[in-house]
């Protein structure tokens, strides 16, 4: 600064200069390497019409018969589906939805009729579908308590605040806590074929293997109770919406009973629109030619317990075949259609615009 | 000027308020009954900003008038007091929470680091200021010396200076060790002038300074170097007091040098912050670049993108809770506290939480990465070789990383002459007597150092026959060796032969290349030996000594450009040479001698020399006692007296025989045009700001290419003022509006051509005259004027005019961006005041450098600093200031579409720890990367095509066009990641074993398409791929998919819920979702490639492309 000036003798002292920087040392040559004179051997790149246009042809040969590939996939997956939340006057479940209490010791049933069309050859997956159902409101999604779930015996008898207001009741803590656990479906559905003599036959339902195996095996976790259920939950209460204690989801089978019921690990898994279906039972392909759903008429037995109505919201089941791909969606298939589609014009443009600008820049180029 | 206000000074009619009246050593005098100790400020100077006590709460109001600044201790307060008072924020802040809060401090950190250093550099200059303070001086009081700080003068005390000292303040010089009352004085540091000034003494005080009693009367200070205006009564035995006028030669200013006088007094008139210097120099206040200004633009604009998001959102969750069954459905019911709040506390909290939610899309961490890329990128300049300069031993040096990206931008250079685009180094190049050239070679090689390199004889030989040949010779030789002020610095023994081959002989002029000259004529045999007593002793070819009696000196000055001496020799004959510009002698010398010397001259004049004719006339007694008495009658002129000596110089040089022209070389820096050319090749244009006259910065701008022949000068000088029978400032209209016809509204072909000479004094009249004449147009006239020029020189400038100048620049329409370059302490004001400050590591001590922004050791280095450096610099900060407002738009925006999907409630879509390294680990890095090492065009490219700086210029990538482009990207790129997953979801059983999945799986999806969208958007956009940027690029790519792993692939004790558990695994599990990735990826860059496709191949592009 100025009053330095004073000193012509301080030649050079500190740098008052700011933070940064002060990188050289003195006398000494700055390294001659390639990183530190910016010369490091580098790729360059340069994206011309030339170089891009293979690409586009490739991406749009690969994509079309991908997209054509999946789109019939999806097509093939056969799909029923139906509504039985009951709200038009007509439909069997009316009454159920109408007078739904919560307090009931006899559960209202209803049965639904329906027939398939075309035999369901493979393994039918049957899931119910919930719209306008908000599983993904962040009061909703945020109150549970995983340490609870995993068999944590402190976060059993003293659950996380988050799981306000369904923690307590009463004093007793409640187990599993929150509303996610407290809304719990509960509808139980039974699907019944009805052959041409009108005998009628329930179709197996296997309840096994709907939730992700590290779920059941390493995220959900019944607490330590010397193998009695009972006894591990003793202290605490029952959700407020439940019927039946956790450890009476399912009595006969231990491996599918308290926290570790699959239904219950399914229905945790929140979703992540306000419509959804969360699998509910995999009807197993019977050996031989026979289909797993002939076609023919069916029954569907509801124990109607899950009140929608109050909230403008539906129930539906819903059978499908599944592929390698997952569910019936033809929308991956038309995304791949659209964008080979797309690639492969563009390419075609591009073939074009790169053809005249090579004219025009071999002409440009001649006079320099 | 200086002569109107000395006569209302003395007439008395107009007694200024504003003067200061100082007793010298503090003794009263007799007129006055009381003495009153007047009070003037100390001798302290401060040039810290900050003390102990102001510091922080300044300092942190300088922090936080950066908007971003103030922005994150707001959302800082907001997510560490919304903890504590508000439910719902709370909960999505612990939704979010994770290391949220952990990177809220970040910010936080930095603005401590950044005030430590801030505080750190304080300290420095408090440091640096003390030691200026408690410097010793000395000080004569009542006849003893005493040794005293410097910060304790006061006005009124005498102090005493040795040789090479510096002044501690402005003195009134008292008495001198020299006998002839005169002082030498170098003020380099002031304005950069590094030859020898001679100050006088008062006359009638050089005697007895002990007992000396008088008051001075002097005006208040201001800044301006070369202005000063006095009077000293002296009081004697009760006489009538004598009255003495002082001028700016009697005033040693402070920062000044003592040279070649042991020891003066003085008495001091301005201390402290009141001096010259002091009132020249301005703080330092912190530069911005103008990217950062463009940064906190669009920071606004993300803000309100905020803002609205968030209000959107509180407005539909209000509108979408209204609905019955919707607020509280029976599977959700609120906690009694949320049913308890207030419904407008709750509506405001939302609101807070939406903005808690949707504050990623003001990066913090850009500024985070943008002060890491400064750093790190400015240790390129400091290695770079190219930059070291093996002479001193240095390279580059960079005092603030904050203006790497400025170095690109830059519209105006102003640049100081002495020592930055010339060495101030004169050197004698050639000579042309009567039409003859006479270059001098090597003085070994000829016999007697001539070499007619022209002309009709071409041998030495030759030459000697002919008498009258060397007759001129010696002629000549003599008017170089006696017309001039040079002194002989160390003693001669009078009458004694010196051997001639004292080159090193020192020689003490006002002007370089008046010791240039003489050095010319030592060379060629012709030796002045010095002045002793009004004789001239020169040494001549056959090692005789020629005495010249000096009879007058007709002075220098810049109206008449000549200068004459009238010597006597000693066979009586009395004799005038005359030695001027070319225009000022040749009207005045014999016709018929011109046109063989003017063609010399005017090729002299194209090679960038200064060229000096000198012409010669024989006065006859009676001639000459009609001048002696002429100039005596001048000189004792109380009125007019400067007039009247210019009719009597004007009358005596006339009539006078040309001898022939000289021409000395201003010794340019290294490829100082070559680096000049360049500047202007690449649209950027060069003002010269000098302290020095007109003519020798002429010639340089000549001489650097700056100026070229043919083009048009316009001048606006002290002399093109002088008109007959109008007023400077009616002259000064007038002059302006014709240059601004011929500039501004005439044809733009001629306009480009021409260039424009400012002159100090002039340019104080432009600068002030609004407030006289009511003509307040003729700053705006002026600047119209100069930036329609290719180049602009303004001489005789005081350092604190170099600043207005460039403040004046930088204010104009369009704020263009200035850059500033100098290398002694009088450019430091004008260093300071530009965006971009460059300090040259010349001769002239560090002033320069230290106050500087970027130091380099030659002029030369400016070239490749502005054009490869600066180029890249802006290209690779700009690219990443977008970039990064890109990626966390399209960062944010699904999670903004999410909340109409989830009943806006809030619901963040994906997870804490996504959120939180999003920036920090998996899209930081090669963006980092990116802006350390690209270069879109190779720096030899760069260097060699001057024109490709000018696509960046007026900040092009970083306007509103392309910040609409990235924008609109990022939203496209937000659209299709929320929906294309969206489509996907609306089957939600995408495992081939029937299984759903949930809203944490949709997030990871959506996360997933992004981060390597982003990161590959990048790989499109780099030109110059190192291993750097493959391992960077791939790397963080690789990282993200290893974290997620890591991160699903453990039940996390610390953590209260498992989101994230195995659901990477699984979605990787599910073709559809490797599908989806692939297509949507695909898909949000295809408008980037065929961006990059279509775009033309600009000219190196083209020409990179067929290398």
């Amino acid at each position: 600064m100025m009053a330095s000036s004073y000193n012509a003798k301080e030649e050079d002292g500190h740098h008052s200069g700011a933070s940064s920087g002060t990188g050289v040392s003195k006398n000494k040559k700055p390294d001659n390497t390639a990183f530190k004179q910016q010369r490091l051997p580098a790729w360059q790149p340069i994206l011309t019409a030339g170089s891009v246009l293979p690409a586009f042809f490739v991406i749009g040969l690969i994509f079309i018969p991908i997209g054509i590939g999946l789109y019939v996939t999806s097509n093939n997956i056969k799909e029923f589906e139906i509504d039985y939340t009951g709200v038009s006057s007509d439909s069997p479940c009316y009454n159920c939805a109408k007078n739904f209490t919560w307090n009931t010791t006899e559960p209202c049933v209803c049965t639904v009729n329906f027939t398939l069309h075309q035999p369901f050859e493979s393994n039918v997956f049957m899931y119910y579908g919930l719209s306008n159902f908000y599983q993904n409101h962040r009061r909703y999604v945020k109150s549970r308590d995983d340490r609870q779930l995993n068999g944590d015996l402190s976060a059993l008898t003293d659950p996380s605040k988050e799981c306000e207001p369904y923690r307590k009741s009463g004093d007793v803590s409640i187990a599993p806590c929150g509303a996610i656990a407290n809304s719990l479906f509960n509808d139980t559905l039974v699907l019944y074929y009805v052959d041409s003599n009108n005998s009628i036959s329930e179709i197996p339902l296997v309840k096994k293997g709907i939730a992700w195996w590290t779920d059941k095996h390493v995220k959900f976790r019944n607490p330590a109770g010397n193998g009695n259920l009972t006894l591990a939950f003793k202290d605490t209460a029952k959700p407020v919406n439940w019927a039946k204690p956790v450890y009476e989801l399912d009595p006969l089978d231990p491996e599918n009973n308290g926290f570790i019921n699959e239904d219950f690990i399914v229905w945790m898994r929140t979703a992540a629109l306000p419509t959804f279906r969360k699998l509910y039972r995999i009807i197993q392909k019977k050996s031989g030619a026979t289909p797993t759903l002939p076609n023919g008429n069916y029954m569907l037995n509801i124990t109607y317990n899950y009140p929608v109505l109050s909230f403008d919201g539906r129930k539906r089941l819903i059978l499908s075949t599944i592929s390698w791909m997952g569910g019936k969606n033809p929308f991956l298939g038309i995304a791949y259609i659209t964008v080979g589609s797309i690639c492969f014009c563009l390419g075609v443009v591009l073939l074009i615009i790169h053809h005249k600008y090579d004219n025009r820049n071999t002409s440009a180029d001649i006079p320099s | 000027m200086l002569r109107r206000r000395l006569n209302r000074w003395f007439g008395g009619e107009d007694r200024r308020v504003d003067s200061r009246t100082i007793y010298v050593g503090h003794r009263p005098c007799p007129a006055n009954e009381v003495f009153i100790p007047p009070k003037f400020c100390d001798n302290r100077i401060v040039s810290s900003k900050y003390t102990v006590w102001n510091f922080l709460p300044k300092n942190l109001f300088e922090q936080f008038r950066r908007i971003a600044n103030f922005y994150f201790l707001i959302i800082f307060l907001v997510q560490v007091r919304a903890s504590f008072v508000c439910m719902p924020t709370q909960t999505v802040i612990s939704d979010i929470i994770f290391f949220k809060i952990r990177t809220s401090w970040l910010p936080l950190v930095f603005l401590t680091v950044l005030i430590c250093s801030q505080g750190y550099e304080d300290w420095l200059r408090h440091k640096a200021d003390n030691e200026v303070n408690k410097y010793r001086v000395t000080v004569l009081e009542d006849g003893r010396r005493i040794q005293k700080e410097s910060e304790k003068i006061k006005v009124g005390d005498v102090l005493e200076v040795d040789e090479d000292e510096t002044f501690p303040c402005d003195l009134i010089l008292l008495q001198s060790s020299r006998d002839d009352g005169t002082c030498f004085v170098t003020t380099a540091s002031l304005d950069g002038e590094s030859n020898h000034k001679t100050h006088y003494t008062v006359p009638d005080t050089e005697r007895d300074v002990e007992s000396l009693n008088a008051t001075i009367e002097c005006e208040q200070p201001q800044p301006d170097l070369y202005k000063f205006v006095g009077r000293m009564h002296i009081y004697k035995n009760n006489e009538e007091p004598t009255l003495r006028s002082l001028g700016p030669e009697n005033l040693l200013l402070k920062g000044a040098t003592l040279k070649n006088t042991q020891s003066i007094c003085g008495v001091a008139v301005y201390t402290g912050m009141e001096t010259k210097m002091a009132l020249n120099y301005q703080g330092k206040s912190q530069k911005r670049s103008v990217v950062e200004k463009s940064i906190n633009a669009f920071l606004l604009v993300y803000l309100c993108i905020l803002v609205s998001k968030a209000l959107v959102c509180t407005t539909l969750k209000y509108v979408w809770q209204s609905k019955p069954g919707q607020d509280e459905p029976w599977y959700n019911e609120k906690t009694l506290k949320e049913k308890e709040t207030n419904r407008y506390l709750n509506m405001f909290t939302d609101f807070l939480s939406f903005m808690v939610l949707f504050n990623f899309i003001i990066p913090v961490s850009m500024y985070v990465t943008v002060e890491m890329q400064k750093f790190l990128g400015s240790f390129f300049i400091s290695w770079d070789k190219d930059f070291f300069d093996s002479e001193i031993e240095e390279g580059a040096l960079v005092n603030t990383s904050d203006l790497n990206e400025e170095l690109g931008q830059v519209e105006y250079v102003f640049t100081d002459k002495t020592g930055t685009l010339t060495q101030n180094n004169m050197e004698f190049i050639e000579c042309c007597i009567d039409g003859h050239q006479y270059k001098y070679r090597d003085a070994s090689s000829e016999v007697d150092g001539f070499c007619v390199t022209d002309g009709p004889m071409n041998t030495v030989q030759q030459k000697a026959g002919r008498v009258s040949v060397v007759e001129r010779e010696e002629l000549f030789l003599r008017a170089l060796c006696l017309c001039h002020t040079v002194q002989v610095d160390g003693l001669m023994v009078d009458g004694q032969v010196v051997p001639p081959l004292q080159e090193q002989r020192g020689f003490i002029a006002s002007s370089p290349d008046e010791i240039a000259l003489v050095q010319g004529a030592m060379r060629y045999g012709f030796t002045f030996l010095g002045l002793e007593s009004k004789t001239m002793k020169i040494l001549n070819r056959t090692n005789d000594v020629e005495m010249y009696e000096l009879l007058h000196v007709l002075n220098f000055d810049p109206v008449r450009r000549r200068m004459s001496v009238i010597v006597r020799s000693i066979s009586g004959e009395t004799l005038l040479f005359c030695k001027g510009a070319d225009s000022s002698i040749f009207p005045r010398v014999k016709q018929e001698e011109v046109e063989k010397i003017r063609m010399h001259v005017e090729r002299n004049a194209t090679d960038g020399y200064r060229t000096l004719c000198v012409a010669y006339k024989h006065l006859t007694p009676e001639e000459y006692d009609q001048v002696d008495s002429g100039l005596r009658e001048a000189r004792l002129a109380l009125q007019d007296r400067e007039e009247k000596l210019m009719a009597v110089y004007n009358q005596v040089e006339t009539g006078m025989n040309l001898i022939g022209a000289t021409a000395v070389e201003d010794r340019l820096q290294e490829e100082a045009a070559e680096t000049m050319e360049a500047l202007q090749g690449a649209g950027i244009k060069v003002w010269v700001l000098t302290g020095d006259k007109m003519e020798t910065a002429k010639s340089t701008c000549y001489a650097c290419r700056l100026f070229k022949r043919n083009t048009e000068l316009l001048e606006l000088t002290v002399r093109t003022l002088e008109y007959p029978g109008k007023r400077r400032e009616d002259r000064l209209h007038d002059l302006l509006l014709e240059y601004h016809k011929k500039t501004v509204q005439d044809g733009v072909g001629g306009n480009s051509l021409t260039k424009n000479n400012i002159n100090g004094a002039t340019l104080s009249m432009v600068l002030n005259s609004s407030s006289e004449n009511n003509l307040h147009d003729y700053k705006d006239l002026f600047l119209q004027i100069c930036q329609n020029c290719t180049s602009v020189l303004c001489c005789r400038m005081a350092p604190l005019q170099k600043a207005q100048i460039v403040k004046m620049v930088k204010n104009s329409k369009g704020s263009p961006i200035t850059l500033s370059v100098g290398d002694g302490a009088n450019d430091v004001s004008m260093i300071l005041e530009a965006h971009v400050g460059i300090g040259i590591k010349g001769k002239e001590g560090r002033q320069a450098v230290r106050n500087s922004d970027y130091a380099i050791p030659k002029l030369k280095h400016l070239k490749k600093l502005l054009l490869a450096h600066g180029h890249l610099y802006y290209v690779r900060i700009a690219h990443l200031v977008q970039y990064f407002f890109y990626k966390n738009l399209c960062f944010i925006l699904p999670q903004f579409l999410y909340q109409f999907f989830c009943g806006c409630s809030q619901q963040p879509l994906y997870d804490a720890a996504y959120l939180t390294m999003y920036n920090i680990c998996f899209t930081s890095m090669p963006i980092l990367a990116y802006s350390l090492f690209e270069q879109h065009i190779s720096i030899e490219m760069l260097l060699e095509n001057a024109t490709l700086y000018r696509q960046i210029g007026k900040n092009a990538m970083l306007r509103w066009g392309p910040f609409l482009y990235w924008t609109l990207l990022g939203v496209f790129h937000g659209l299709v990641f929320f929906f294309g997953v969206w489509f996907l979801f609306s089957n939600p059983a995408l495992q081939d074993n029937g299984q759903a999945f949930g809203n944490w799986s949709y997030g990871t999806i959506v996360f997933t398409i992004l981060v390597f969208t982003v990161t590959l958007k990048l790989a499109l956009d780099t030109r110059h791929w190192t291993w750097i940027n493959h391992f960077v690029i791939w790397g963080s790519l690789a990282f993200y998919v290893f974290f997620s792993f890591f991160w699903g692939g453990v039940i996390w004790p610390f953590l209260r819920q498992q989101r994230l558990y195995f659901v990477f695994a699984n979605m990787l599990s599910s073709v559809s979702a490797w599908l989806v990735i692939i297509v949507l990826i695909l898909l949000s860059l295809l408008p980037e490639i065929l961006y990059v496709v279509l775009r033309k191949p600009r000219g190196p592009y083209a020409r990179q492309v067929v290398l």
